[in-house]
């Protein structure tokens, strides 16, 4: 009951936090001293509080779209284990609930974009469906391989199995899939250098262009369920890439906010000594993370 | 509920009593003046429905399969009707759709203003849907072949009700040839069958071998005739322009039930072997996925409303067989939960698919009504004037991605779930990598149906004021409004389901349902249930909560930004065609767009024309180009064919003479 309790609270609280550390990492690396770290959150309570503009364009699609995808995000976060903490509720085949959740999301805010009827928003809709439907097989294929190395079908069962003995026993798999998860994890919260959250307005926007109409408390929902999802694809991918576990609760918990946090370093770092790729490199990456993800499926059914 | 309603009347007489009204339903309208006639099918048909459908569903749960036996003087053996789970199961679909269709035609195609066409249309529609539920029942090879042709042949008369357009009389022509060729193959199929058992009976479940090379043949002409019906790749060359051309609910009629008449085809030849090849459920893995692929491939580069919907069917009949194969495969390797998952998942597809299918081309249906065209680019902004029908069409769009929390999402899943299930195992793990590519389908999907409602119903108009788009009339609003209640309530309640696939699951593969508990399943499926419902809950709030902020704060309404520039205007949007064009581009080799561009040159060129069309490219460039080959080569055939009635009906005697003197 309190591992649910904690599960929630830090589903609820922490994900703006780790927008602040990536802010502050770029900021020391551009030698600034940066926002403060709570920054995030601070701007999502301003924007709560703002008027709004509709455009005439608009219906109530519009509206629906950030509900519905904060919504579809918040159900996910019930669903990933975070550290050596089972999931609040997980059953077999729930990873497949968990990527469809995230479509489901995707189709609204997609559908509220084109609501506006700018060709802006138009155009960041159209890359976001097709390089979305590039990236679904690679999160596929990880499912797999991770299904199989634990021989379990359920999201808490098949992350909490990886560990340092199981990294040693198919440390090349793993690899590889870190390598096409990170890429994923990059593409899916618009993080450079796929898409850059800090500008709205060029041409090669993808998400942050999708948005722009949104103002007022619908846009602090958009900003604090772009956190969330961060938030959730981030502890899938920590459980990959740095599975610490003790066995003592308190302990663990320490050790997932920890590697959340160095998550959030790593990201800031990719971001800081990184350029935008051209669009048209963008396919090709995702192509290439799918083909990482398939050869550690390879690897492992073979 | 069975042994009540068996107490009042047998329910397969009562589906066949009401499959008998539908097909007479249109007569009256014959004699009659229009708008009376339309009336009276409509509540004929309608009526005929609501005592089919309970006594469908009833035969569905019967412990005992009812057989009639039909006395005919045609020396073809006893003509034998039958009425078990599997037939029942189809019934649904044709009663509910049919139904449906049929009101919805009040609004769609009035007597009032099709004078001419309505009469044909009323007939040919009635006929069409009592000879699909006489299909289920027959038992008779012959008689199968004989209500087979009725119904071809009458979806081809609705298919060509406007045929004083070019491209409805070409759509026409190719489905013509495409269903007789289909035929054709089915002839050899019975043929064959009959030379195996000895009589035209269809035979039992399990009593044939297929070991022997016949069988083989039998499952290919099986494969042929009736993968050509349900469209699978790459027989679905008839599909795109038929559903296109046809009046919508129609085409609601031929998507939503005409193709799983195909599958049912199948789904029952299977039935007759009880030791099926491994081979045979990979090759229809393989085809049924490489269908799904293709399909939405295609479906992403439409600009025709109706042609995307039509592409679409050829990616659901396509999951549908990928699931029918891997549940092949669980036969053939004697694994219970690989056979159950995919057939579970296989027999919900087909339910779903005729719930979300029709609802989106009668949705079409009502959009061309409002618009007067079924070009996307031409469209937009029509959420505004008809809130009903887009809230209704959006339904019907995010249940067709296979998302949640909507019915196309629970069949998917089961699909899912079949395929990681042999993960462990060591016979065949590779049944997986299945999974990634349902992905990619689903995402592809995605991109279609995105582009096709946002195309219609969003943003401004692109082409104001040549129509003046207005809500549909209740006729055609309640039929959607059916279906897609039933989209949500599978996908709130999949246990509700998982119990109607059960009994037809079970009459196809006794020994494996045997063998599962299907109580784990119920269990999983209560999960997803519970998410849906979390899911809206969640959803519910946030709604509160922003409304909450809304009314605290200032609320302005001002056009759309448009980056500093003042003078946005519809055309400057993103049309359906730009939204697509990047996954084309990515996608470039599987879809082709023909492009024409016109050759800028000068300081200041003239205006000119761009115009892009997505390619056919299994009909352009190998189906009309084989034909175009053929055409001179049997060229001496066409001296037989000559118009002259009475010529032809000595052709029917002198063959049936040469016949009986071979007989002898």
């Amino acid at each position: 009951m309190t591992n649910i309790l904690i599960h929630l609270l830090l589903a609820i609280f922490m994900p703006p936090l780790l927008l602040g550390v990536i802010g502050k990492t770029k900021a020391a690396f551009a030698g600034r001293i940066g926002a403060p770290f709570l920054q995030p959150y601070y701007d999502i309570f301003r924007l709560l509080r703002k008027g709004t503009v509709f455009s005439t364009t608009t219906t109530w699609i519009f509206r629906a779209g950030p509900i519905v995808s904060l919504a579809t995000t918040a159900v996910a976060a019930l669903l990933i284990p975070f550290g050596a903490h089972p999931a609040p509720i997980s059953f077999q085949g729930d990873m497949i609930l968990y990527a469809y959740l995230f479509a489901l999301g995707r189709f609204f805010t997609m559908a509220a974009a084109l609501d506006t009827g700018s060709s802006f928003e138009g155009m960041g809709s159209a890359r976001e469906a097709t390089y979305s439907c590039l990236a679904e097989p690679t999160l596929f294929f990880a499912l797999i391989t991770l299904s199989r190395l634990s021989g379990s079908y359920s999201l808490s069962a098949m992350l909490i199995k990886v560990s340092s003995s199981i990294w040693l026993e198919a440390g090349a798999a793993l690899i590889l899939l870190v390598g096409g998860m990170f890429i994923v994890l990059l593409v899916e919260n618009c993080r450079i250098p796929f898409d850059d959250p800090n500008t709205h307005l060029e041409l090669t926007m993808i998400h942050e262009v999708m948005v722009l109409d949104h103002s007022g408390p619908a846009f602090g929902l958009i900003q604090y369920g772009a956190s969330l999802k961060l938030f959730v694809l981030g502890a899938f991918f920590v459980h990959l890439a740095l599975p610490y576990a003790t066995g003592t609760p308190s302990v663990d918990w320490l050790l997932f906010i920890i590697s959340m946090l160095e998550l959030a370093v790593i990201i800031g770092t990719v971001e800081s000594v990184m350029a935008r790729l051209r669009l048209v490199r963008i396919p090709q990456l995702l192509v290439a993370a799918t083909i990482l993800a398939a050869f550690s499926t390879l690897l492992v059914i073979r | 509920m069975y042994s009540a309603l068996q107490d009042v009347c047998d329910p397969a007489i009562v589906a066949i009593i009401a499959a008998l009204f539908i097909g007479s339903a249109g007569i009256p309208g014959l004699f009659l003046r229009p708008g009376p006639g339309q009336m009276i099918a409509t509540v004929t048909t309608i009526l005929a429905s609501l005592a089919g459908l309970p006594a469908a569903l009833a035969l569905l749960f019967a412990p005992a399969t009812s057989t009639f036996v039909l006395a005919w003087e045609l020396p073809f053996g006893p003509c034998e009707l039958a009425i078990d789970p599997l037939s029942a199961f189809f019934l649904l679909p044709i009663f509910l759709v049919t139904a449906t269709g049929s009101l919805f035609a009040l609004g769609y195609w009035p007597a009032a203003t099709h004078r001419s066409t309505e009469r044909g249309l009323t007939f040919f529609y009635g006929l069409l849907a009592s000879s699909m539920a006489l299909l289920v029942m027959a038992r008779n090879g012959v008689f199968f072949l004989m209500v087979w042709e009725v119904m071809a042949l009458s979806a081809y008369f609705l298919l060509v009700t406007e045929h004083g357009r070019e491209d409805v009389r070409r759509a026409g022509t190719v489905y013509l040839i495409a269903t007789h060729t289909g035929s054709a193959a089915l002839f050899v199929f019975f043929s064959l069958l009959a030379g195996q058992t000895g009589s035209f009976l269809l035979p039992a479940s399990g009593s044939l071998s297929a070991l022997p090379p016949v069988a083989l043949a039998i499952g290919l002409t099986a494969f042929a005739g009736f993968g050509a019906k349900a469209g699978i790749m790459p027989l679905h060359i008839w599909l795109p322009s038929a559903h296109a051309n046809a009046p919508s609910h129609v085409s609601a009629m031929m998507s939503g039930v005409m193709l799983k008449m195909g599958l049912y085809g199948i789904f029952r030849t299977l039935t007759f072997f009880h030791d099926p090849p491994l081979v045979w459920g990979a090759f229809l893995t393989v085809t049924g996925i490489t269908s799904a692929l293709l399909g939405i491939a295609f479906a992403v580069a439409q600009r025709d409303l109706k042609r995307l919907l039509a592409c679409s069917s050829i990616e659901n009949i396509g999951i549908i067989t990928t699931g029918l194969g891997v549940a092949m495969l669980g036969v053939s390797s004697h694994n219970p939960p690989l056979a159950y998952l995919g057939m579970a998942g296989a027999l919900l597809h087909i339910l779903n698919h005729s719930f979300f299918k029709p609802l989106l081309f009668l949705g079409s249906g009502v959009i061309i009504h409002a618009t007067g065209t079924r070009e996307m680019n031409l469209m937009g902004g029509l959420g505004k004037e008809m809130p009903r029908t887009a809230l209704l069409f959006l339904v019907g769009s995010v249940a067709i991605c296979g998302i949640p929390p909507l019915n196309g999402f629970v069949s998917e899943f089961l699909l899912y779930l079949g395929f990681f299930s042999q993960l462990q195992a060591t016979s065949m793990p590779y049944i997986v990598l299945l999974a990634p590519l349902l992905a990619l389908v689903g995402g592809l999907a995605m991109i279609a149906f995105t582009k096709l409602y946002s195309s219609v119903f969003l943003g401004a108009a692109r082409k104001p004021g040549a129509t003046h788009p207005h809500e549909a009339a209740l006729t055609m609003l309640l039929p959607m409004g059916i279906f897609a209640l039933l989209c949500l309530t599978i996908g709130l309640a999949p246990q509700l389901a998982q119990r109607l696939v059960s009994p037809a699951l079970a009459a196809f593969m006794p020994a494996m349902a045997r063998s599962i508990d299907p109580a784990e399943y119920m269990s999983i499926l209560g999960r997803l249930s519970l998410f849906a419902i979390l899911l809206l809950l969640v959803a519910f709030l946030l709604t509160l909560f922003l409304r909450w902020r809304l009314r605290q704060s200032e609320v302005t309404a001002a056009p759309t930004w448009g980056c500093g520039y003042q003078r946005a205007t519809a055309r400057m949007e993103y049309t359906a065609t730009a939204f697509s064009e990047l996954a084309v581009s990515v996608f470039n080799g599987i879809i082709r767009q023909r492009i024409e561009r016109p050759a800028l040159t000068g300081i200041f060129p003239s205006a000119a024309r761009c115009n892009d069309l997505p390619t056919e490219t299994v009909l352009d460039r190998i189906i009309v180009p084989l034909f175009n080959l053929a055409g001179p080569s049997f060229a001496f055939l066409r001296r037989l064919q000559h118009g002259q009635m009475h010529v032809y009906m000595l052709y029917i005697f002198v063959t049936l003479f040469i016949l009986m003197l071979w007989a002898h």
